[in-house]
């Protein structure tokens, strides 16, 4: 068995300064025009799925909503990063990986908006759908990976928790038995400053998320969060890392939440917005647009372009879920298991009769 | 056909499982190269080797959650909890994930996993590990709990929830593990889940008990029909969903009953057959129906264990007073 080094990881990989500056050569995949553009593009997305959901949340058309806003650059970079093969195990904030991943807009919208439905991919068949309570999705990420191994595919279970995951017994647990098992599993911590009212600083007495691998045995790196292409650049390495069976990775994303926790919430009972504001400043669509703009000649009218669609795709998306019907009532039990138990017969009968 | 025991049968069944099919693997504390505790997968790594037969970290909540990851990925895993005691960080997962993840993806991912535990009384054992809380997980939609109370049964039953393409919590009740043998017979047939079985054919009452409490129940049994009494004996066998039309029938022909378990009285399990009895077979009841079960109290430690067992004494109590009743 490969002994492990303890490496206390500090330093914070960026590809892109906050005015979209190159730091350093980029990475290959990096100086294509289409890729930087695909990234961007999705991002864009999520950020007009984002805006879309609070809106209909407060107008009473979708359940509570948990914003991503300021941390597009994470999903979206970990999603571009992995192939079909791999598997996606995605918290509760992370609606940009699931749209690169493939889910749709109109599934999105159907699950926020309470409806199981939503959580049947028509894309990415084997992802597992978002996981409300913390941390939880992490051992079952491991899970994942040790099926992978077992059958002989290829693949890496990737799964995306907050900051606050990194305090539950789940998030060790699933750490130490990735580590112990040599597991291809990546996971990936949106640092986002805030568990609801409870900022970073008062979550943990370590210096870094990134240092709790060390005690796992695993390599832990601090990436910044809202530089898209360097998130999808360590976890392209860190994917690389497991295919070639040396186990998973943690890495830790910086970033920060601009919005509230959910639409339930109202930061402003915990926060100044004074202590927002110098946040906008690093978010990650306008350090990759400026890139973008300086080095490969993006032109206004493409970026008129890509919001006209990204809007024209929500809002149909949005119609098409408010369109549909809500399930018969018995729909909740035809799913509890494979085959509906004689017991729950008389409750369908019940149910159907309405 | 042999003779065995029930750990005999589990670790038989598990064998045949995992001949029968290569996405079955067991993992577990201590389960691989010391056989598990109670060596209950003795020999089995040495069979289908460490990658099948994997000894897990020190790690319930990694069990469970590491079990549900590999289900929905297509794996058909077996895992243990060492004793029911030391289930309880498992419970996130089970009731949050294990249980719902068919029913919230509309069916495009299952859970086919089983999660063993060893439960109840009545082997001197230490604190902690002679809890019987199985009302807790049968009170979970999605999740079915499996009771077996004699090695054939075991045998069949652990099958059974291996192939379920849902989650099972099969519980094992340890003072039956060695206590008892019976011809099993190796032939990878399973028994039927959801299905009650009736144990003893009578007409005076109905007696209702599941694991171990078999013991004391049919001895129970025997016992009045000295007296002249003739008592049926139904062992519930799946505890989620339960098999509430053998009980009916049974208690529409003798009109009595009485449940014996070994967890603590209130909502216990026998609580919800009571209940169902009570709104559907009221006309056909001649007594009150009778519980007898453990006390409202923490399990005490060894020395006052046995008071705390229901006992034969307490049933046959119990079954002459709702024979009192004209």
């Amino acid at each position: 068995m490969a002994s492990t080094q303890a490496i206390f990881p500090t330093a914070v990989a960026a590809c892109l300064d906050a005015a979209g500056h190159p730091q350093g050569k980029l990475p290959d995949f990096a100086r294509d025009r289409g890729t930087l553009v695909a990234m961007y593009s999705d991002m864009v997305r999520t950020r007009t799925f984002d805006a879309k959901a609070i809106a209909l949340q407060r107008t009473g058309r979708l359940g509570t909503y948990a914003s991503c806003l300021g941390q597009e650059a994470i999903g979206v970079g970990v999603a571009h990063a992995m192939r079909g093969d791999d598997v996606l195990l995605p918290a509760f904030r992370d609606h940009g990986a699931q749209l690169v991943r493939g889910v749709t807009l109109e599934e999105m919208f159907l699950f926020w908006g309470g409806d199981e439905r939503g959580n049947d991919f028509a894309g990415p068949r084997r992802d597992f759908p978002v996981c409300i309570p913390v941390a939880s999705q992490l051992p079952q990420a491991a899970g994942v990976a040790l099926a992978m191994v077992h059958k002989g595919e290829p693949g890496v279970a990737v799964a995306l928790a907050g900051d606050g995951a990194t305090s539950k017994g789940d998030f060790y647990e699933a750490l130490n038995i990735v580590g112990a098992w040599h597991l291809p599993a990546v996971f990936v911590i949106n640092n986002n400053q805030w568990a609801i009212s409870m900022h970073r600083s008062h979550q943990t007495a370590c210096d870094t998320l990134a240092q709790k691998a060390v005690a796992a045995g695993l390599p832990g790196e601090r990436i910044d969060g809202n530089d898209v292409i360097a998130v999808r650049d360590a976890v392209r390495r860190a994917l690389a890392h497991a295919r070639a069976g040396k186990g998973g990775t943690l890495i830790e994303c910086l970033s920060y939440r601009l919005g509230d926790h959910t639409t339930a919430d109202d930061a402003s009972r915990y926060r100044e917005d004074e202590d927002v504001r110098p946040h906008w400043k690093a978010e990650p669509l306008v350090r990759l647009r400026s890139h973008l703009t300086k080095a490969h000649g993006w032109s206004k009218d493409e970026e008129d372009a890509l919001l006209r669609g990204c809007q024209s795709q929500v809002n149909t998306a949005a119609e098409r879920y408010l369109a549909m019907t809500p399930e018969p009532p018995r729909a909740m039990l035809d799913s509890l298991f494979a085959t509906l138990p004689e017991d729950l017969l008389p409750a369908a009968r019940e149910l159907d009769d309405g | 056909m042999a003779e065995m025991t029930m750990i005999e049968a589990i670790r038989t069944a598990l064998a045949r499982a995992l001949e029968d099919d290569d996405d079955v693997i067991v993992m577990g504390e201590d389960v691989a190269i010391d056989g598990g505790v109670f060596r209950a997968t003795d020999g089995l790594v040495q069979r289908f080797g460490a990658a099948r037969v994997r000894d897990t970290p020190l790690s319930e909540t990694a069990i469970a959650g590491v079990a549900i990851g590999a289900a929905a990925h297509g794996l058909r895993p077996v895992a243990e909890i060492q004793f029911m005691g030391f289930l309880y960080p498992a419970i996130d997962q089970l009731a949050n994930h294990a249980a719902r993840l068919r029913n919230r993806t509309r069916g495009r991912l299952g859970c086919p996993m089983v999660l063993r535990a060893p439960f109840g009384g009545g082997i001197k054992a230490p604190e902690h590990h002679s809890e019987s809380t199985e009302a807790m997980l049968a009170h979970i939609p999605g999740l079915r709990v499996v009771i077996p109370s004699a090695p054939a049964k075991a045998y069949g039953l652990l099958l059974a929830a291996i192939r379920d393409p849902d989650p099972v919590v099969f519980l094992e009740p340890k003072r039956l593990y060695r206590s008892v043998s019976e011809d099993v017979a190796d032939d990878g047939a399973a028994l039927a889940l959801d299905t009650a079985f009736v144990l003893r054919e009578g007409s005076d009452v109905t007696l209702v008990t599941w694991g171990a409490m078999v013991t004391e129940t049919l001895q129970a049994a025997t016992s009045l029909a000295a007296e002249g009494l003739s008592a049926e004996v139904i062992d519930l066998g799946t505890l989620k969903p339960y098999d509430r039309a053998a009980i009916r029938a049974s208690v529409a022909r003798t009109g009595r009953c009485v449940i014996v378990h070994e967890a603590p009285l209130t909502a216990g399990f026998g609580a919800e057959i009571a209940a169902d009895l009570a709104e559907h077979r009221l006309t056909s009841l001649l007594a009150p129906i009778r519980r007898v079960a453990g006390y409202d109290t923490v399990m005490p430690y060894l020395r006052l264990e046995a008071h705390y067992m229901p006992s034969t004494a307490r049933i046959l109590d119990a079954v002459r007073s709702v024979m009192e009743f004209a």
